[in-house]
Parts: structure tokens; C-alpha cells; sequence
């Protein structure tokens, strides 16, 4: 029997690092260079700080190729780069970067954005704290989930992809150390939830209903 | 009595409240100290109200202090304040060396309690210098900037950021505000407190007798801006907006604003307010005293639509006390309104007076389209500008900022 799930909590807090953009150029260049923290936060940092419920883009790139740019080709192109389909940030990186030099190839002006509309690149930086809340086994953790609070949701099931070998997340990992049968009806399942295009609120609603399907 | 917290959960979800008291456990017993330059007046002193209580309440042993000043201290202040949001203005040498006189006596009398502290938390430009008059210091100390420091008048910038550089860290609403500074620059929108006398639910008694309190008519739509008299706020050019929108829908227009004790300008700008405003019956100049917060919550309740037509905006705290009160917001384009004002879903952001004219007829006329905004604006107040969020992220800068700037920090 796997040991007992450690239910972790944590929360993000957001940094300026004064490296803005006002044309699609200067993001391109920025975008090369900036720390992959910036890159993560422009993607996933909005699930956890304010953000409209119904967003037109789901990252802060393709929102300012509209907003700032006012590119809606850029914008639609930049929101289909799904960052759950790359394996690692710079491959992330380098797919927004294909995408930008793609459009600035086919441009014959650079677009601007106004001078209050640039983009300012944000990082995030992450505290994780135990909650003491231990998980003893499946037919729990079906019933603690609806419980968890929007951090611990963000930290096990999209923090997870970073801080596992599998890039899955853990309650994937927990469920394997619980038995073969239990794993093959769960983490399909798991997969199959698209954590890209949902609040953490309904990302939990969505794991729940996982979990009491397949685990109570 | 059910503690502060416990009352919060009630609008937030208990979970919420749980995060907060799990992450103040890293933080228990640590000695606080929040330090600005007025008790009552302006949205610093109104968050202070409530997030030192409630840090106590988490086993944070967190006070807050006042420094006071002369006249000339807090002209130089004032002045700071419109330089920083783009005036130019050249502050005479005077006010400069009273501003500096002014922090070093308030340094002598909360030197000991500063320098023993773990977190000193400065707002805006006033107290800035305490740091470099408690050369002893243990804690860590933050340099919390309210305003929109987007484009400075450059020489009142450069004069203040010798103050500013040497603190630990520094903390603004909105990544667009910062400027470069040797330190991390951690980004707190601020927010509302839902249980204060500003934002609680009312009674329709109370509500309805600021109707003859001031003079209006209920049968009449009211359009509210509610906020200091300040240039930056543009009531000038709310009073513009209204006359070009009255031709068509007839409506009344409340311009209500507290004073605060460190602003010198207010009675200046009034003045001008009221030449605009020319004794038109339609426009209610109101003038209230800074405590007056039950009268401005009944206003903000009254309101068919709300208006801030600010030209520069650190944050715009009243702008979120009315979409926490149900309504649509007409925002100026600048600033923590565009953070707030989601275009065409919370309400409308506009950039001149005709724009403001323009969305206060197409609101007054489609009603239905007034309360979904004011809904969704509630509901998105809800999840991103109560206070519980601002203090979540608070406590987490603490743990942070003793962590160093690594990105992640595992709390054992």
C-alpha cells in the first residue's frame, strides 16, 4: 500500500521585472531571453491572480496580440499554443516564438501597441506549505477533493506537471503506488481533463467527479 | 461574537479562510509594523483598518503607526504625489528639507519599535525615509507604493528613489506602475473590505434617507462619482460628461468626496468643481467628512450608474466598493481601473468626457444590460478584490521575502 497522500497548499505571489514589449519585435527578442518563470506565469500564474471568469484568450500573449496589438490573427494563433502539449517550457518558449516570427515574416509593418498598452513580463514565485492533511487512501481522497482549497487543486494537479518525472500530476503518481486496477480507471481519465481551458474551481468539480465515479 | 475571519468566510468560503490561517502559521508571532501618514481619508488608511486587525487575528503580533507634519510637510507630499503621476512641478528647496526634518523627528519617536520589528511595511512616498534613519534595523523592510508611478516627473522621482532603493523589497497595484529598483518588485492589487460600515449591506430605511438628506430626486436616475477632490480624479470632467449626456436622458449627477488629512489641495479643487458645476440643481457637490462612510455606501446603493472618470489611478478603490454594491462602472482608462473595468462586461473605460456621455445614455436606456454588468462586476469582486485575497498575498510576500528570490519556497 502506498504511503498515506501529504495534501499540500500553497500560494503565488507576482513579480515585476520591469522588461516590457511595445511592438511584436521587442516581444519576440524578449521573449528569447526572459526567465522560463515568466514564461510559466503568463500561462498558468492566471489561474491563481484576477483574471476575468471569461477571458477571451487563455495567456497573456495572445490577450495583448488582441488587446495591445489589436492582431487578431496573432491572437488566435498565440491562443492554440496549449502549454499542457509541451513538454517543458522552453519548448513552450521556442513554439511562442515560431509563432511571432511566423506572423512578423508575413507583415509588412511591425505592430504597435500604445504607450499605455505595452506588455510587461511578470514572474511568479510559489509557497508551498504542508496542510497536515493526510490522505489514507482512494475512496478518501474521493471524498477529501471537493474539500481541497483552490491552492492545493493548482499545486497537485498543474504544479505537478513540473515537479514530476511522469509531467503528470499527483494524484496520478499516488494512485499507481495503490494498485494496478484503481490506476488504469483513474489516470486515463485524469489525462483526458483538459486543465488548460478551466478555473480551479471547476478543474476541482471535474476531478471529483473522477474520483467518485472510478474511486467510491 | 464570531471572529473577524470566521464573518469573512461567510462571503468567501471557509476554504479560503483556512489558506490564510495555514500560511500565517509560517509567520506566527512575527512583529509587524505598518507605517503611513493619515488614520482616516484616502484608500491606504481604509486598508489599514482592517488588515492590521486581522494579521492579529492570524498570530501576527502587527500594529500600525501615523507619522504627523506641518503644513509644509504635507505640501511637499501632495506635491510628491502629483509629480510621481506625471506633473511636472519643481518643489522648492524649503519643502524638500521640512519633508526631510518632518521623517527624522517621527523616525526619533518610533525608532525603537522600527528597528525590533520583522516586517516594516512603508506606504507611499511619505515615510519613505525611516529606513535610512534606523540604521540598526533587524527586519526585513517593504516600501509599499500606492500610486501610478507609470511616468513620473523625472527630478521628484530621481529625488525620491534615494529614499526608496535601499528597502528589501517593494510592493505595487499593477505591473505597468513599476519602476526599476535594486530589489524584488512583488505586485498586490489592493481591496475592499465587505464588512466595513464603506461596503456592508444597508437597510432601505438608511438607504432611501439620503434622498432628502441631499436633496434628490428618487424618481430621477443618479449617476455617483464618489472620491477626494482631486485633479487626477477629473470631477471638471465629470461634470462634462454629464451635461452632454442630460440633453438626452435627464439624470442627476452626485460628486461626493471625503477629505483626507494629509491632501492641502482639496478645498482648492472644490473650489474649481463648484465654478463647473455653476449652481446647476442636477449636480450635488457633496462635501463630506472623512468618516462619513455609511453616507457614501448609501450613495454608491442609490446609484443607477457609478462613474470614475479618473485621468490617472493608482488603484481606484471606490470604483470596486460599487461593483461590489451590484453596479456597472464607467471607468477612466488608466491605471487599477483598466484592472477592474472589464470593458463591456464590469462596465465601460473611456477616455474622454464625450465617452463618459456616451456610456452613461446607453446605460441609463438599456437597463437589462446595466444589471448583468452589475452582477458580473459583484461576482468579480468577489473572487479577486476582497480583502481575503490581499492578505493571502501579503502573508505569502512575508514568507517570500525571507526566502530570498528563489521561485519556489517549500514551508516544511
Amino acid at each position: 500500500m502506498a504511503e498515506p497522500f501529504a495534501v499540500k497548499d500553497c500560494a503565488l505571489i507576482a513579480l515585476g521585472t520591469g522588461v516590457r514589449a511595445q511592438n511584436l519585435r521587442e516581444l519576440r527578442d524578449r521573449l528569447q531571453s526572459i526567465h522560463p518563470a515568466c514564461i510559466y506565469h503568463h500561462f498558468w500564474g492566471g489561474l491563481l491572480r484576477p483574471l476575468f471568469d471569461d477571458p477571451e484568450y487563455q495567456n497573456d500573449f495572445a490577450g495583448w496580440a488582441w488587446h495591445g496589438l489589436r492582431d487578431a490573427r496573432l491572437a488566435e494563433k498565440l491562443a492554440l499554443v496549449d502549454p499542457s502539449q509541451c513538454p517543458s517550457l522552453e519548448d513552450l518558449r521556442r513554439e511562442l516564438v515560431e509563432v511571432i516570427e511566423e506572423r512578423l515574416e508575413e507583415s509588412e509593418f511591425i505592430p504597435w501597441a500604445k504607450t499605455n498598452q505595452q506588455f510587461y513580463f511578470v514572474r511568479s514565485q510559489i509557497v508551498v506549505f504542508d496542510t497536515n492533511l493526510r490522505i489514507e487512501g482512494p475512496a478518501m481522497l474521493a471524498e477529501m477533493v471537493p474539500r481541497l482549497s483552490v491552492g492545493s487543486i493548482f499545486y497537485h494537479f498543474i504544479d505537478a506537471r513540473r515537479r514530476t518525472a511522469s509531467r503528470r500530476d499527483d494524484f496520478s503518481e499516488w494512485l499507481l503506488g495503490c494498485g494496478d486496477r484503481c490506476a488504469e480507471m483513474v489516470i486515463p481519465r485524469l489525462i483526458a481533463i483538459d486543465p488548460y481551458f478551466s478555473s480551479l474551481t471547476e478543474l476541482r468539480r471535474e476531478l471529483e467527479k473522477v474520483f467518485k465515479v472510478c474511486l467510491l | 461574537m464570531s471572529s473577524m475571519l470566521e464573518q469573512y468566510s461567510e462571503i468567501v468560503g471557509e476554504d479560503v479562510v483556512d489558506h490564510l490561517r495555514q500560511l500565517a502559521k509560517a509567520l506566527e508571532g512575527a512583529r509587524v509594523v505598518h507605517v503611513n501618514s493619515t488614520r482616516e481619508g484616502g484608500g491606504v488608511a481604509e486598508i489599514l483598518h482592517w488588515l492590521v486587525p486581522l494579521k492579529q487575528e492570524l498570530g501576527l503580533n502587527a500594529t500600525w503607526e501615523v507619522i504627523t507634519g506641518e503644513e509644509s510637510f504635507y505640501q511637499c507630499t501632495k506635491s510628491f504625489h502629483n509629480a510621481l503621476q506625471g506633473t511636472a512641478i519643481a518643489i522648492p528647496e524649503s519643502l524638500l528639507r521640512s519633508y526631510e526634518t518632518t521623517t527624522l523627528r517621527n523616525a526619533e519617536a518610533m525608532r525603537e519599535k522600527l528597528e525590533e520589528a520583522d516586517f516594516v511595511f512603508i506606504h507611499d512616498p511619505q515615510p519613505a525615509p525611516l529606513l535610512n534613519f534606523c540604521p540598526n534595523r533587524k527586519g526585513k523592510w517593504i516600501w509599499r507604493c500606492h500610486i501610478d508611478l507609470s511616468r513620473p516627473y523625472r527630478p521628484v522621482w530621481k529625488y525620491l528613489r534615494n529614499f526608496v532603493s535601499g528597502y528589501d523589497a517593494s510592493v505595487w497595484s499593477l505591473a505597468e506602475f513599476v519602476q526599476p529598483l535594486p530589489h524584488p518588485q512583488y505586485l498586490i492589487p489592493p481591496s475592499i473590505d465587505p464588512l466595513s460600515e464603506k461596503n456592508v449591506e444597508l437597510d432601505p430605511g438608511e438607504i432611501n434617507r439620503v434622498y432628502e438628506q441631499f436633496h434628490l430626486d428618487p424618481e430621477r436616475p443618479i449617476v455617483v462619482q464618489v472620491s477626494r477632490f482631486d485633479r487626477f480624479k477629473d470631477p471638471v470632467g465629470a461634470i462634462r460628461a454629464c451635461r452632454l449626456a442630460k440633453t438626452f436622458t435627464p439624470f442627476q449627477l452626485v460628486l461626493a468626496g471625503g477629505g483626507a488629512t494629509d491632501d492641502p489641495e482639496g478645498a482648492r479643487v472644490f473650489a474649481e468643481v463648484q465654478d463647473e458645476a455653476n449652481s446647476d440643481p442636477d449636480i450635488h457637490l457633496l462635501l463630506l467628512p472623512p468618516d462619513a462612510h455609511r453616507t457614501v455606501n448609501a450613495l454608491q446603493r442609490i446609484a443607477d450608474v457609478v462613474l470614475q472618470k479618473s485621468i490617472k489611478e493608482g488603484f481606484g478603490l471606490t470604483v470596486t466598493e460599487a461593483m461590489w454594491k451590484g453596479k456597472a462602472v464607467i471607468g477612466g482608462d488608466v491605471g487599477g481601473i483598466k484592472l477592474q473595468v472589464i470593458n463591456h462586461h464590469t462596465g465601460f473605460l473611456v477616455s474622454t468626457p464625450e465617452g463618459a456621455a456616451l456610456r452613461i445614455r446607453y446605460l441609463l436606456k438599456h437597463r437589462s444590460r446595466l444589471e448583468e454588468m452589475g452582477s458580473k462586476a459583484k461576482e468579480f469582486v468577489r473572487e479577486n478584490f476582497l480583502l481575503t485575497r490581499h492578505l493571502r498575498e501579503y502573508l505569502t510576500l512575508m514568507v517570500a521575502i525571507t526566502h530570498g528570490t528563489e521561485e519556489r519556497i517549500e514551508l516544511s
